[in-house]
């Protein structure tokens, strides 16, 4: 029988996660534990303008502070070292600055504080030239550049969609809404901040302890980085410690990383640079803020008829991957329901504020703010119930959507049902109590952005029946040691705790795209699946001769193999792989296996199916609005996900949680406040992440449609739960008060704006 | 200027020589390696570097090493026997989803055990109050608040079975 419908013993289990036990014992090693003989402090110097040529710089007092070792400005960067999606950031600046945020010097010295004390030491000279901060305005063509040598702050990006005929679509629509949204910047706030530490071998080969998504890619970077630096053919390994959160701020390379680099090289010796709270968050990448325009049209049945979008991101600086998140917000734009003509234009603008990156959702949660508040309009237009109206439109299996996604398995409506079943949405008679609801697609079977979507696996055995599987797959805490140790363990009929994943090291683990897309549970659970599937056919083979048995039907469990009916032909597996190396002609019980889903890349028309499979979900929650002080209180919030199938219940409810709660400080509190570029608050006290007291009540049905492709039928869930959050929120503070907040995040400030124009006041 | 302490560290009695302006992160981190303390903001924001200091959790990152004189220091590294067995609280916070980067983790253990300590029937709205300091960005809080109050249960189960 096949994985998807046999009977299961370690997958869907709620299996602690494996390293929990480390970690509650404050035995786990983050980057911030780490030290090496020898090691020498990095610290990082930033512009004090937004926008400013730098005239001078003298580094000769820090350079003579007992204890320097090297300090480094933008002379010493190789013209060729550069960062980014289209590399047009060095890690250290010359010349020009460009934000707040960029690197002037650097410096290593024996201790932390005396690495601090030198950069104080270092005298900047500054001419300060104006600054544009708003990305609308940066495309006006008398716009001052932020980049004198580009003809325009506008991306050359290919964000320029037209499926079917939007025009007519509209001209035939019974119903139109229209509406401008806004949505602002956020951060991560891992709680272990970034850091590196660099160190090379006597023959210049890099080895480097980092916190990063993307292992294979980093190395990549790194090889290039030092080929600028004129090390030609020299090796890279990257390590990664135990990862104290990621949600894609770790999916690029930084300048930390590159700058101890060069200045491990420069010193001979290890270089650690680990930020402390302000760089981390004014020096680590944000979500892209987007300026949102959206027309939408539905008939008299309720059909949507058409979808027409625009949006400016605001890039920042620098180009990092923020500038693709357009590919992903085209999902949920061209197939968050039916809907066959769909247009969507998106302009990245430089701006002199800081630059964006990835973050958990990669643009769709943007995207479905402003779909799914626009859906409610819609609805309430065409006066047509708001639950009713999702499902005239909903998703369903064998759909393929304008752009080309197949959609394979599909729980959509069973979400939107459990929403429904659970948050009584038509019991709001109290005053100001509301409810609102909002759905998701999301990628969940990988995400072709690149030309490979692989991920690699090795699996090997050892004499007493355990396994290691060397993955490229990374886990940063949301629990992919387990998903692909109860994979294997299902599949060799062993236990969880007897498979050891080892993903910390590229000199022992294969090659991967990355953990990011939500696509390490679908794509290296498979690679490691098939891994397994291949040792498993090697046991066979082998035990079919012990056993006097044919192959095929010897079946895995609790540790033995065994033909089934036959208590006599059994054999611990342990036993049976000592006998394979104690035995003349020797065998062993290895496999490689490299997975790369049957998915497309988008390609210049941006067409195509990106993932194998497709996560849905609906998010209802209902809040409570003072009036007096605009304050939105969460009173209760369901999230329902179709997951294919749940690996691990436990782990799944802790990333469902997680999202959600993510999600709602998006929605409600979370704002990384700029004046003219500068960061206002950079730390906990003036960021408003929700903390215990804020903590809400969140029900998590799970659906399970156990897709034909995932491994045991899973799909991937690390992202969705924060991304129609916020739509739900402004859904449900409009059914309380009547009042629709357009611009993240909804504030008690707005709010009590919008309730006083609202009265006329 | 330097100083010598004497304090009660995890049931040892240590003295050491300090300097006095070392906080008390700074001390059990980088001087002695104790690095199951986490510091994640330097600024008692965020709570990962919550120790116990006569009963009391405190930010570590903000607190003088010169003021654990004569005082009894708990740190997770203390929790666990010394037959490895976790201590309750460590248990149900790996049994019940109640870590993910683990980053706050130890802060976040620190913390349930002075409030337990405190309060052995504290309820959701007094872990609430208690973990109010303590910042998580993985969880969403409720496993934590399950492993917290699932700890309280084991620990009455284990006293039960010392009396026994």
């Amino acid at each position: 029988m096949d994985n998807q419908n046999r009977e299961l013993s370690v997958v869907g289990k709620p299996i602690p996660k494996l390293d929990a036990a480390q970690k509650a014992m404050g035995r786990a090693e983050y980057i911030q534990d780490i030290k090496l003989p020898g090691m020498l402090y990095g610290k990082i110097l930033y512009s004090k303008f937004a926008n400013a040529n730098i005239i001078k710089i003298d580094t000769s007092k820090a350079k003579a502070l007992d204890g320097v070792h090297a300090v480094l400005t933008g002379e010493d960067i190789p013209k060729k070292m550069k960062m980014g999606f289209i590399k047009d950031n060095p890690p250290i600046k010359k010349d020009r600055v460009s934000s707040f945020r960029d690197e002037v010097a650097a410096v290593a010295a024996t201790s932390l504080d005396i690495a601090k004390k030198a950069l104080d030491l270092i005298e900047i000279e500054y001419e300060e030239l104006k600054g544009i901060f708003d990305p609308e305005k940066a495309m006006e063509k008398d716009s001052p550049l932020v980049h004198a040598h580009l003809k325009s702050n506008v991306l050359k990006m290919p964000w320029n969609i037209h499926y079917g005929d939007v025009e007519k679509a509209e001209k035939e629509s019974d119903f139109v809404v229209e509406d401008r949204f806004t949505t602002t910047w956020v951060t991560h706030c891992c709680m272990g901040t970034s850091g590196a530490i660099a160190l090379f071998d006597a023959s210049d080969n890099l080895t480097i302890h980092t916190n990063t998504q993307i292992p294979s890619l980093a190395q990549k970077d790194f090889l290039e980085s030092l080929k600028a630096m004129g090390l030609e053919n020299k090796r890279v390994r990257v390590i990664k410690p135990i990862i104290g959160g990621g949600f894609g701020s770790k999916l690029d390379t930084y300048a930390y990383e590159h700058i101890s680099i060069l200045l491990a090289h420069k010193c001979k010796k290890p270089v650690k640079i680990v930020f402390d709270r302000v760089e981390e968050f004014t020096a680590t990448s944000t979500r892209q803020p987007t300026v949102i325009y959206i027309k939408q049209g539905c008939d008299k049945n309720g059909k949507l008829t058409f979808r027409d979008m625009k949006m400016v991101l605001d890039n920042g600086a620098h180009t990092s991957w923020g500038a693709t998140t357009p590919s992903v917000m085209l999902m949920p734009i061209s197939s968050l329901y039916r809907v066959e003509n769909v247009k969507y234009n998106a302009k990245c603008v430089y701006t002199n504020n800081t630059y964006s990156q990835a973050m958990r959702g990669y643009g769709n949660p943007q995207a479905t703010f402003a779909i799914e508040s626009s859906m409610d309009m819609l609805a309430e237009k065409a006066g047509i119930d708001r639950i009713e109206f999702r499902k005239i439109n909903k998703n369903q299996s064998g759909d393929e959507t304008p752009q080309g996604l197949k959609i394979t398995s599909c729980g959509l409506e069973e979400c939107i049902d459990a929403v429904k079943k659970e948050l009584k949405f038509d019991n709001n008679n109290e005053k100001g109590v509301g409810t609102g609801i909002a759905s998701l697609i999301h990628v969940g079977g990988g995400a072709r952005i690149y030309g490979s979507d692989g991920c690699g696996a090795i699996l090997k055995m050892d004499d007493y029946g355990k396994v290691d599987i060397f993955t490229g797959g990374t886990d940063m805490g949301q629990g992919l040691d387990n998903i692909t140790a109860q994979i294997v363990a299902e599949e060799l009929g062993l236990l969880a705790e007897d498979i050891n994943v080892v993903h910390s090291d590229s000199d022992v683990c294969p090659w991967d795209v990355g953990a990011h897309a939500s696509r390490s549970t679908f794509v290296a659970g498979n690679a490691a699946l098939g891994a397994a599937k291949k040792v498993k056919k090697k046991i066979q083979e082998f035990a079919s001769k012990i056993l006097d048995a044919p192959a095929k039907e010897l079946e895995f469990k609790d540790r033995n193999v065994f033909l089934p009916g036959d208590p006599e032909k059994s054999i611990p597996i342990g036993k049976l792989l000592r006998k394979a190396h104690f035995s003349p002609n020797g065998t062993m019980l290895m496999a490689e296996n490299f997975y790369d889903p049957d998915n497309r890349n988008m390609g210049k028309e941006l067409k195509g199916n990106m993932s194998m499979t497709y996560s849905f979900g609906a998010h209802g929650v209902k809040v409570k609005v003072d009036e007096e002080t605009g304050k939105v209180e969460v009173l209760e919030y369901v999230a329902a996900h179709d997951v294919g199938r749940a690996i691990n219940p436990l782990l799944l409810e802790g990333q469902v949680y997680g999202g959600v709660v993510m999600g709602l400080g998006y929605a409600l509190t979370e704002e990384v406040m700029h004046k003219d570029g500068k960061n206002m608050n950079a730390n906990f006290r003036d960021y408003k992440l929700f903390t215990a007291k804020d903590a809400v009540k969140i029900k998590a049905p799970v659906i399970e449609t156990i897709d034909k492709d995932g491994p045991f039928g899973a799909k991937g869930i690390g992202e969705p739960g924060c991304v129609p959050t916020a739509p739900a929120v402004a859904n449900a503070v409009y059914d309380a008060v009547g009042v629709r907040i357009k611009d993240l995040p909804i504030t008690p400030e707005k709010v009590l704006a919008a309730l006083k124009e609202k009265k006329g006041e | 200027m330097t100083t010598k302490i004497a304090f009660i560290l995890n049931g040892d009695r240590i003295s050491y020589e300090i300097k006095d302006h070392w906080t008390l992160s700074h001390l059990l981190r980088e001087e002695m390696g104790l690095i199951g303390t986490k510091e994640g903001c330097g600024n008692g924001e965020c709570g990962a570097c919550t120790v116990i200091v006569d009963k009391l959790a405190v930010n570590s990152c903000l607190y003088l090493a010169i003021d654990i004189d004569d005082t009894i220091v708990e740190t997770i590294e203390g929790l666990a026997s010394t037959d490895g067995t976790l201590h309750p609280l460590q248990q149900s916070f790996v049994d019940n989803g109640g870590i993910q980067c683990g980053f706050c983790s130890p802060g976040m253990i620190m913390s349930s055990k002075a409030l337990l300590d405190e309060n052995p029937d504290a309820d959701r709205e007094e872990i609430k109050h208690a973990l109010a300091g303590n910042i998580c960005r993985c969880t969403g809080y409720i496993q934590i608040f399950e492993s917290v109050e699932a700890a309280k249960e084991l620990a009455v189960e284990n006293k039960g079975g010392e009396n026994g």
